[in-house]
């Protein structure tokens, strides 16, 4: 009886459902089409928010400071293209850029090649201390810079590398190495053994299986952490600030606070300089979108 | 004897590759990570201004002055609170946006790099930039208070209203990573299991409460551990900012550390702050991981 009385609501209810289908059909697409409208107002609304304040630092370049008061997001009503010409055309903005390029690439260059090599022997060899060694290289993870930069400070002056790019790069690199170790480790090992020890049976030295195989064939994680370490390194502020004294070594961001010192009340050369200088790491993130956001994302999941 | 031959082959230059290969990263690392490190916590025990070597030794007495410090005080609670406010607005308008752009729709991937944008320029040129934008002479938001007939607006210089127009920049330039985190971990998630709950008659809230959440929990818990860490770790935005002020009411610890121990070259009092600025972070760490990463 009850099992009846059961099996006849299931039955009515397939039959709601049924007769409810083809009026929902069109109901839901009509829902999927408002939930769209929503989705995209919300998200273009979003997307000004955003990029409202570059596109005022952008157009804020092209105008007088009066202009900057009375017209503070259209369009500049006479395009100042002065502005940005004479900072293009001064030493000093390309000085600034290069030094951010040479010490972002020589720091690029020595994590790689330490934590490489470093990864390799912890994934690959057995020797005494491999698993001590690499925790304690992993630690580094969990230590922000900022808590030991005076003593770094003091470290770096003992070594005479204050005011060179080298006090920048080698803290920068050492702090940079728990990551790229941790990932370039965990990448490593997932190539397939029988590779490795086939080439061993076949008298293949370790170094030349490093730099003929694991190398090449590592080529995804290597640009990732080549990322990590050359975006941490461009944007760094604390460690150059610490550890330069010399204007004509400044990277960019210290050139950047340098440049507003000066021109603190002229906004206009302000903007068009702030515009200037981030213009590298924009035009790299457009054309490398898709490395750079895996080589962020990733890194960070992956560690 | 062909166990010896073996062996002597199968050494293929292991211990010379060993030998290269590990010291120069692990003396890197101990040079100038763990020595400093070390350093400070000893350098905290001197009144040093950096010269020569410290012979000053005056015990926990930094600490002692650090605590008694209400600027030191007042820059430890910012940087709690800045802990609380990001993780409050950034992770459900990060969330928020991800479910928006997950899937492929429309401006899907355009949207993403927008919102993602802000996280690769340098905090140095957000901080800055923002200080255009919150200026009470030439910025766009005075200017448009005053066009409708209001005062203008000195936000960097009101201390409450300050610390609000820090969290706007810490929001605006990072709440682009969280959502990219969410949005790698939507994408793992198994569609099966939302055809079946579909089936079952689940309705989108439901979906989302019992299967979106759980399934996304690794990704909420490391995105809570890069804001809390970056958090405690605030600076290059906060000195084009506000360099600490008004009244060094919004200072960080790393702000604090920097305008009272570095400039002044009070290498002992910096240390310490530092000190303690590791001491915060490693707990975290350990506990979170302890606690809240155990399954993984």
């Amino acid at each position: 009886m009850s099992d009846l009385s059961l099996s006849r609501t299931r039955a009515n209810r397939m039959a709601d459902r049924d007769a409810d289908r083809a009026g929902a059909q069109t109901s839901r697409r009509a829902g999927q089409r408002r939930f769209a409208i929503w989705r995209a107002a919300i998200l273009i609304i979003m997307a000004g928010i955003v990029l409202m304040p570059l596109g005022a630092t952008l157009l804020g370049g092209f105008k007088t400071v009066g202009e900057l008061r009375t017209n503070p997001l259209g369009l500049p009503r006479v395009w100042l293209w002065h502005n940005y010409w004479d900072i293009l055309a001064s030493l000093r903005y390309w000085r600034v850029l290069g030094n951010s390029l040479l010490i972002a690439s020589l720091t690029v260059v020595l994590t790689l090649a330490l934590a490489a090599t470093a990864a390799f022997a912890f994934a690959h060899l057995r020797f005494f201390g491999r698993k001590f060694l690499f925790n304690y290289l992993v630690l580094g993870l969990m230590f922000p810079a900022a808590a030991a930069i005076l003593p770094l400070f003091i470290r770096v002056r003992q070594l005479g590398l204050v005011d060179t790019p080298w006090g920048v790069i080698l803290p920068q690199v050492a702090f940079g190495l728990a990551m790229a170790v941790l990932l370039l480790r965990n990448a490593f090992r997932q190539l397939p053994t029988e590779l490795l020890d086939a080439a061993l049976v076949d008298g293949c030295s370790y170094i030349r299986y490093f730099t003929h195989i694991t190398l090449p064939l590592s080529r995804p994680i290597l640009s990732t952490v080549g990322v990590i370490a050359f975006v941490g390194s461009w944007n760094n502020y604390l460690v150059p600030l610490i550890m330069l004294d010399s204007n004509s070594l400044f990277p960019w961001p210290l050139g950047l606070m340098d440049y507003q010192g000066e021109y603190s009340t002229a906004w206009q050369l302000v903007l068009a300089f702030i515009t200037l200088t981030i213009l590298p790491a924009i035009l790299m993130f457009l054309l490398a979108q898709r490395y750079i956001v895996e080589g962020l994302t990733a890194g960070a999941v992956k560690g | 004897m062909a166990s010896i031959v073996q062996g002597m082959r199968r050494d293929n230059g292991a211990l010379l590759t060993v030998l290269l290969f590990v010291p120069p990263a692990v003396l890197l690392f101990t040079i100038f990570v763990i020595l400093p490190l070390g350093q400070a916590a000893w350098f905290s025990l001197f009144k040093w201004n950096g010269l020569g070597w410290p012979h000053d030794f005056i015990g926990l007495q930094n600490y002692g002055r650090l605590l008694q410090s209400s600027n030191f005080r007042t820059a430890f609670c910012n940087n709690l609170l800045i802990i609380v406010f990001s993780i409050a607005i950034q992770l459900p308008l990060g969330l928020g946006m991800a479910l928006l752009l997950a899937r492929r729709a429309w401006g899907s991937v355009a949207f993403r790099l927008i919102f993602f944008l802000p996280y690769v320029l340098a905090d140095v040129a957000a901080g800055l930039i923002f200080r255009f934008i919150f200026d009470g002479n030439y910025g766009p938001i005075s200017s448009l208070i005053q066009a409708m007939g209001g005062q203008p607006l000195f936000m960097l210089a009101d201390p409450n209203l300050a610390f609000t127009a820090i969290i706007i920049v810490v929001v605006w330039k990072y709440f682009g990573f969280h959502m990219m985190l969410y949005i790698a971990g939507l994408q793992g998630i198994d569609r099966q299991l939302y055809e079946a709950a579909e089936i079952d008659g689940a309705n989108a809230r439901q979906r989302f409460v019992s299967i979106t959440l759980p399934q996304l929990a690794p990704m909420l818990k490391l995105s809570v551990f890069f804001s809390v860490i970056g958090a405690l770790q605030l600076f290059d935005m906060i000195i084009p900012l506000t360099g600490g002020g008004p009244f060094e009411k919004t200072n960080t610890m790393v702000t604090f550390m920097y305008s009272f121990g570095i400039t002044r070259m009070r290498v002992g009092y910096g240390s310490a702050v530092g000190v303690i600025l590791f001491l915060v972070c490693v707990i975290f760490a350990l506990f979170y991981q302890r606690i809240l990463m155990r399954d993984e």
